[in-house]
């Protein structure tokens, strides 16, 4: 009986839905921040290794992607951006979502602590509790402060690249995390002041929603100042060197003008040109990131024919 | 009724069982070529490299 209704409901999930859980567009930051941290490190890996290290990095942010759409499937549902998600469509039960998020956790961890050491596995495995059980469980529904904090498991990849080179930590690596972490919260804030999802109606905390339009712009100001420092800071480490500095100021300078441009306006004028200079903030956050890490790669490059660095 | 139509959850179930059979293709030959890389550089006291030695750093 139960054969003949699954046929009726025409929901059985594909391997494209599995793949969609892994959330392909996080990932693909993931493996890139990852891959800087872990080719900019003084300590030289093995192609092969290196390249099993970052598969299993991928695969285990893959899996705490889809813990989170197990865990949000009740929100997913109220909000219209995120419907159409293998679990709240129906494609997939929230038990197999739950299932295939554990076991690729397990494994991811597992296959990184044997492929490079058991400190960079351990720090994969503290990244998707972090992700699942302190951002997504915990935060995410209880404070207006969730992306701040919360992206600080978007900024481990390239901490836990630069462990598996050197089986540790240090402030180069701290400072990779740093500008991640403070990149997060203007990054969302700019996102969420254009998208305007629901998340009143599912519960979520935005900062939008609890502290008003203006408040937001406010803070994405101050957090903008706040992350020019470690932005600055990390191109006076081992890794920087003078191209990452003047790329960073240039990229810096740019960011600051957009945040203060964001702050001037009030949702008037954000209104009549449809939220131009918040779309366009968003997708220079994106450049900027990508750009300080491409510059760090620059760095390594020169260095082997002796002028990276200082 | 005919019994052997192929429904497309038949087909999608097929893609799913292929996808699955692929990535645990790759898994094997993933660690063959991990194992092959690991013996192969393990050090003259048979010592698997954990983490690359300072010598072979330098190269």
């Amino acid at each position: 009986m139960s054969d003949f209704s699954a046929i009726d409901t025409g929901k059985e999930a594909g391997a494209g839905d599995f793949l969609q859980l892994l959330k392909p567009r996080v990932m693909s930051l993931v493996v890139f921040t990852a891959l800087v941290g872990l080719l900019v490190a003084p300590v030289s890996v093995h192609p092969f290794v290196a390249f099993t290290a970052i598969l299993f990095i991928a695969l285990g942010g893959g899996a705490s992607g889809a813990l989170n759409m197990w865990y949000d499937a009740d929100i997913d549902r109220i909000m219209r951006r995120t419907q159409n998600r293998p679990v709240p469509a129906g494609r997939i039960s929230e038990g197999e979502a739950l299932g295939f998020g554990l076991a690729l956790s397990l494994i991811s961890c597992l296959m990184l602590g044997l492929a490079a050491n058991w400190f960079a596995g351990a720090f994969l495995a503290f990244t998707i509790f972090f992700y699942v059980v302190i951002y997504t469980m915990w935060l995410k529904r209880s404070t207006p402060q969730n992306i701040v904090i919360g992206g600080a498991a978007g900024a481990f990849p390239p901490m836990i690249g630069w462990a598996v080179a050197t089986g540790g930590v240090s402030l180069e690596s701290i400072l990779m995390f740093a500008l991640i972490f403070m990149w997060t919260p203007p990054h969302f804030w700019a996102l969420a002041l254009f998208m305007k999802d629901d998340y009143s109606k599912a519960g979520v905390p935005m900062l939008t929603v609890t502290h008003g339009r203006p408040a937001t712009r406010r803070h994405i100001l101050i957090y903008t100042l706040a992350l020019v420092p470690f932005a600055l800071a990390l191109g006076f480490t081992s890794i920087g060197g003078p191209v990452y500095l003047a790329i960073s100021v240039a990229l810096n300078l740019w960011f600051i003008k957009g945040a203060i441009g964001i702050f001037r306006r009030d949702e008037a004028q954000a209104e009549a040109d449809k939220y131009r200079s918040e779309k366009a903030f968003f997708a220079f956050s994106l450049a900027y990131l990508f750009l300080h890490f491409g510059a760090l790669l620059v760095e390594k490059s020169l260095a082997a024919y002796g002028m990276g660095g200082w | 009724m005919a019994l052997q139509v192929e429904h497309e959850l038949h087909r999608r179930r097929f893609g799913r069982n292929i996808a699955l059979g692929a990535a645990l293709g790759a898994f094997v030959l993933l660690v063959f070529v991990l194992t092959i890389v690991k013996v192969s550089r393990q050090d003259e006291h048979g010592n698997p490299p954990g983490m690359v030695s300072t010598t072979e750093a330098g190269q």
